[in-house]
């Protein structure tokens, strides 16, 4: 068991990072910058090039993601509230990536000693 | 450079779950055979890792945002297949619960960002550390490289759409063609997000040699 030790000092960086991820949101508001390349909502592409694609209109909002673009419902204007939000989502965030590739990869292991 | 759900037609998006499904069946034919039971948590966390550093938007001031992915500093510590397998979960998770990145388009994001990149950065970093031998130089430019490689294959994907999915001469879905797909995302990686993974990549590089523990080997040095 002693294997499965999660180094003590990256975790406590993955907890850092965790804490000062609002700064993802705060830098691109102070310098005005906008979505990525590629990953405006409906109402923008409207605005960029005059109509909305025909796809995209039925394709879009196929999936509501529970906690979509980082928020909670509720926590999703404001910058305290956002950055509240920001923080929540990547610290569920890190535990659910750890968690699920740390089983995925032991059921690999696993499952070539029972071959 | 997580494409949404309604950028990419179904004729691009279904083959790009094909392709990952047959790349995701041979990491994990790979990993049977090569992986040590004490890196199982280094990679679990590498998935953390990379899935918090995507949240560190970067603007381009009065521009659009990007981030670096994370994908290449994995993929030089453990081997580009556990690269596969950890920032797909990265990716899978923020599609499904944050909304980042479309349900539709898991395959190809899943396909440039932990595939394209990876193996890209794997390469670059040995090609260079093996004439140069410096270790944090390397990491830099695997970084750099990779991410624009991804970016690049990104703007394809979106490019190609005008032409092969459009009514009347309107675009079903992306409506930029290839060209202004490619001049926008190789300008903005070339210039500003490239280094930013770059330096995430070596920085990584040298905290990890600092702090991991003896045992640990960095793969991608592994016979030079």
């Amino acid at each position: 068991m002693k294997f499965f030790i999660f180094n003590r000092k990256f975790l406590k960086w993955l907890l850092i990072l965790s804490l000062i991820t609002p700064v993802g949101i705060i830098l691109p508001e102070f310098f005005k910058a906008k979505d990525a390349w590629g990953e405006w909502d409906k109402d923008t592409i409207k605005e960029l090039v005059g109509y909305i694609p025909k796809g995209m209109e039925k394709l879009d909002g196929l999936w509501k993601a529970p906690f979509a673009d980082y928020t909670i419902k509720g926590f999703d204007n404001g910058i305290i509230k956002i950055s509240f939000s920001y923080i929540f989502s990547a610290i569920v965030g890190i535990f659910v990536c750890m968690l699920l590739t740390f089983f995925v990869l032991k059921l690999i292991k696993r499952n070539e000693k029972n071959a | 450079m997580h494409i949404p759900d309604g950028y990419l037609s179904p004729q691009t998006f279904v083959p790009f779950y094909i392709v990952m499904i047959a790349i995701w069946k041979k990491a994990i034919d790979k990993i049977k055979k090569e992986l040590d039971l004490k890196n199982i948590p280094y990679v679990a966390m590498g998935s953390a890792f990379s899935f918090i550093i995507m949240m560190f938007n970067i603007p381009v001031p009065g521009g659009t945002t990007g981030h670096a992915v994370g994908s290449a500093i994995i993929a030089i510590l453990f081997g580009p297949w556990m690269a596969v397998i950890s920032v797909s979960v990265a990716l899978i998770i923020q599609a499904l619960i944050f909304g980042d990145g479309g349900i539709t388009a898991i395959g190809a994001n899943c396909f440039n960002m932990a595939f394209v990149m990876p193996f890209v950065a794997y390469y670059v970093f040995r090609f260079f550390q093996k004439r140069f031998n410096k270790v944090y130089i390397s990491s830099f430019i695997s970084g750099y490289i990779s991410l624009n490689i991804a970016a690049i294959v990104t703007a394809i994907e979106f490019g190609i759409q005008p032409y092969i999915a459009n009514e009347g001469g309107k675009a079903l879905y992306c409506p930029y063609p290839l060209k202004i797909a490619i001049y926008a995302m190789g300008a903005e990686h070339l210039l500003l997000f490239g280094f930013v993974e770059g330096f995430v990549t070596a920085g990584v590089m040298y905290y990890f040699i600092k702090n991991k523990d003896e045992s640990l080997k960095v793969k991608a040095m592994g016979d030079l």
